[in-house]
């Protein structure tokens, strides 16, 4: 920012970040095991490139388990960090006019007064905790994708953010924007380098979804047994708009602790969250979403499936707040437990804060796979294993409506893969 | 096996079931030849489901004595899958709802991977499946619907013991004649009855199935014995006359059994 020249309100506004964050610099989170973030450095630059096909094979094949896909035909527009360098960013010719894409470095130089005005630290507390100070005092960028007034752009626009080195935290900063009566589908892998083994994500993602716009933000993590996940979310949506967020955790990690808010401000505005989540190994994985139903006839869904494998323990949490007398929201969260090693958690949490008209209900269950459904499958002829497979990749697999094709068949392979590898 | 031609498909031997402290069969003999269609009878809780979870090898029916030999294997100790692989075949009376496995899969699976876009196109014509082949199996299925999709599964799998479960339970007369006509094609085929070798068991109560599927024997079930055997319409009309205990003291019975 040092090369930005600002108004005093604007750099007023830095420099309250910068306190905010500084005074929560050793603040542990909530929830989630404490992470000593002083054991790892910052991550470092890389080389940028002019196509995704000079990726590295082995770059390439990781990403594309999270959706990310060089061949850029069924895709919009593509945005990739390695470590902390945007190394490629580009918006596909029919889109032009319809994307912005590029990291949140470069925006603030564009649009440093209005993104410090209207997006910047605006949905998530810099002061929140150790891990959105880190983010705060040792950005490295992040991605910024605006979508314009009006525009629906159906396929789907990615973005990747790549850690290569073992022992850094990469600590990104997002900000995706859809404009009044603008639609879009962002796909988002994070992904680690199959050599990489310790370190930590701390990612801070603040989307703002327009009057009547749509945003469908599906994520897919594929870390690693010794890497840290701490994203922090927060999501405001304005009358009329839709945020759907799909989340797919199907590989081991050490621990993540996510819990994004969307605050739905806006009248009939409607957030749905869906995740399949997969414990496994010795993952300690807490997720889970609050919606404030704010805004008159607003709406929110939250549906979780979790498996829960090896010595993994998983929180499955779900909150939703209503304070106008006409919202209506549900939670509805399940899980299967499959080893007598693992733990899980399901957290449903409904208030109702000076609002006697609104409608909040969950439903929360824990039960294994029941044994007349296996032998319904055996007595067509399926051997136990894989029965019980068939059925679980079914119980993850939650219809969500209104999923663009593309999305329903990277989730599809990705459980499809996972469930492979547990066979 | 010495002589395999004239080993009977199906041979129940003396057989006991247990289910939990409960003896549901007390020695049950039967018989079934390739190409026989067979019904069983007999009053609700004589144990008629009970002998075809048997035989399909569902956990919890425990043989306590006699036993089960199907293409002169001794189906001790197979699991049910390994029973499927060797070509017995069920439909439900009421089959489990799976959340997130279509009807389709079930076909993929029963078909053992071998089903083409013309078999499931010639299956949704006979069973009108429409729509339910992408819906989670059984997930709020109506009565017909269940059969239906019971029975295409069945057709998929196309085994050589084919056991019905009360096949029209539920269900209206429109799905009755195509449930029977689904059963027929199954257990018929268009073959010459010397030809035929696929094998039926159906249990039915009110023997409404019987309209569109010729049966060659029937059985009642009564106190965990087969109390007699004889024309399978002769002895429903028994039994809706007499009731069940006057039909099984029957002379008729008494002389076949």
């Amino acid at each position: 920012m040092s090369d930005v020249s600002l108004s005093p309100g604007a750099e007023a506004r830095l420099a309250e970040i910068r306190a905010a964050a500084e005074a929560a610099a050793d603040r542990p989170a909530a929830l989630g095991p404490d992470i000593d973030i002083t054991r790892f450095r910052t991550v470092s630059e890389a080389d940028t490139i002019a196509s995704l096909d000079s990726l590295e094979r082995q770059v390439k094949e990781t990403v594309l388990l999270s959706g990310f896909t060089a061949d850029e035909t069924e895709r919009s527009a593509s945005y990739f960090q390695m470590d902390r360098t945007p190394i490629y960013e580009r918006v596909q010719k029919a889109f032009d006019d319809a994307i912005e894409i590029m990291s949140t470095e470069e925006a603030l130089k564009l649009y440093g007064e209005e993104m410090l005005e209207k997006y910047w630290w605006r949905a998530v507390d810099p002061g929140k905790d150790k891990y959105t100070a880190i983010v705060a005092l040792h950005q490295t960028e992040g991605y910024f994708i605006r979508i314009k007034a009006g525009r629906k752009v159906e396929k789907p626009i990615q973005a990747c953010l790549f850690v290569s080195e073992s022992d850094v935290s990469q600590n990104v900063h997002n900000v995706i924007i859809v404009e009044d009566g603008a639609e879009a589908n962002v796909i988002t892998g994070c992904n680690i380098h199959t050599d990489v083994k310790e370190g930590l994500h701390a990612g801070i993602s603040e989307f703002y979804v327009g009057r009547g716009a749509k945003l469908t933000f599906t994520m897919v993590h594929n870390w690693a047994e010794d890497f840290s996940v701490r994203p922090r979310t927060g999501i405001v949506v304005e009358e009329d708009g839709i945020y759907i967020n799909n989340y797919v955790l199907l590989k081991p990690v050490k621990s993540i602790q996510a819990f994004p808010v969307a605050k739905l401000v806006g009248d009939r505005s409607t957030a749905v969250f869906n995740s399949i989540v997969y414990g496994l190994k010795d993952s300690v994985i807490d997720l889970g979403s609050e919606t404030q139903l704010i805004g008159e006839n607003t709406r929110s869904e939250a549906v979780a499936r979790t498996v829960s494998m090896d010595r993994s323990t998983v929180y499955s949490r779900g909150r939703l707040i209503g304070r106008t007398n006409t919202c209506k929201a549900h939670l509805d969260c399940r899980g299967i437990v499959q080893s007598a090693e693992s733990t899980q958690w399901a957290i449903p949490d409904l208030a109702s804060e000076g609002a006697p008209g609104a409608e909040l209900s969950h439903e929360a269950a824990i039960s294994p796979i029941a044994a007349e459904e296996i032998y319904y499958l055996m007595t067509r002829g399926l051997p136990k294993d894989e029965a019980v497979s068939m059925i679980t990749r079914g119980f993850v697999s939650i219809d969500i409506p209104g999923l663009p094709d593309v999305l329903r068949k990277q989730i599809d392979k990705a459980i499809e893969e996972t469930s492979k590898e547990a066979m | 096996m010495s002589s395999e031609q004239a080993a009977p498909l199906l041979r129940i031997e003396d057989l006991h079931v247990s289910v939990g402290e409960r003896d549901i069969l007390r020695g049950v003999d039967l018989t079934i030849e390739e190409g026989e269609t067979h019904v069983l009878l007999g009053p609700n809780g004589g144990g008629k489901s009970t002998l075809l979870n048997t035989i399909v090898g569902i956990p919890g029916y425990r043989v306590t004595h006699g036993r089960i030999v199907f293409k002169g294997v001794d189906l001790a100790g197979l699991e049910i899958d390994e029973r499927a692989q060797l070509g017995i075949g069920i439909a439900f009376q009421r089959p489990p709802a799976v959340r997130g496995v279509k009807l389709r899969q079930m076909l993929e699976v029963a078909a053992r991977s071998e089903l083409t876009p013309d078999t499931v196109a010639d299956l949704d014509e006979t069973l009108s499946l429409g729509h339910m082949l992408d819906r989670d199996v059984n997930m709020g299925f109506s009565g017909g619907e269940a059969k239906r999709s019971e029975m295409a599964q069945l057709l998929a799998q196309m085994p050589d013991l084919a056991l019905f479960d009360e096949p029209e339970s539920g269900v209206d007369l429109d799905n009755i004649a195509v449930v029977g006509g689904a059963m027929n094609s199954l257990l018929k085929g268009e073959e010459r009855i010397s030809e035929r070798r696929r094998a039926g068991l159906i249990i039915t109560h009110t023997g409404h199935i019987l309209e569109f599927v010729n049966a060659d024997v029937g059985h009642v079930l009564y106190n965990g014995r087969l109390a007699c055997k004889g024309n399978p319409l002769d002895l429903i009309e028994e039994i809706s006359s007499h009731g069940y205990d006057k039909c099984v003291e029957c002379a008729l019975c008494q002389t076949l059994a």
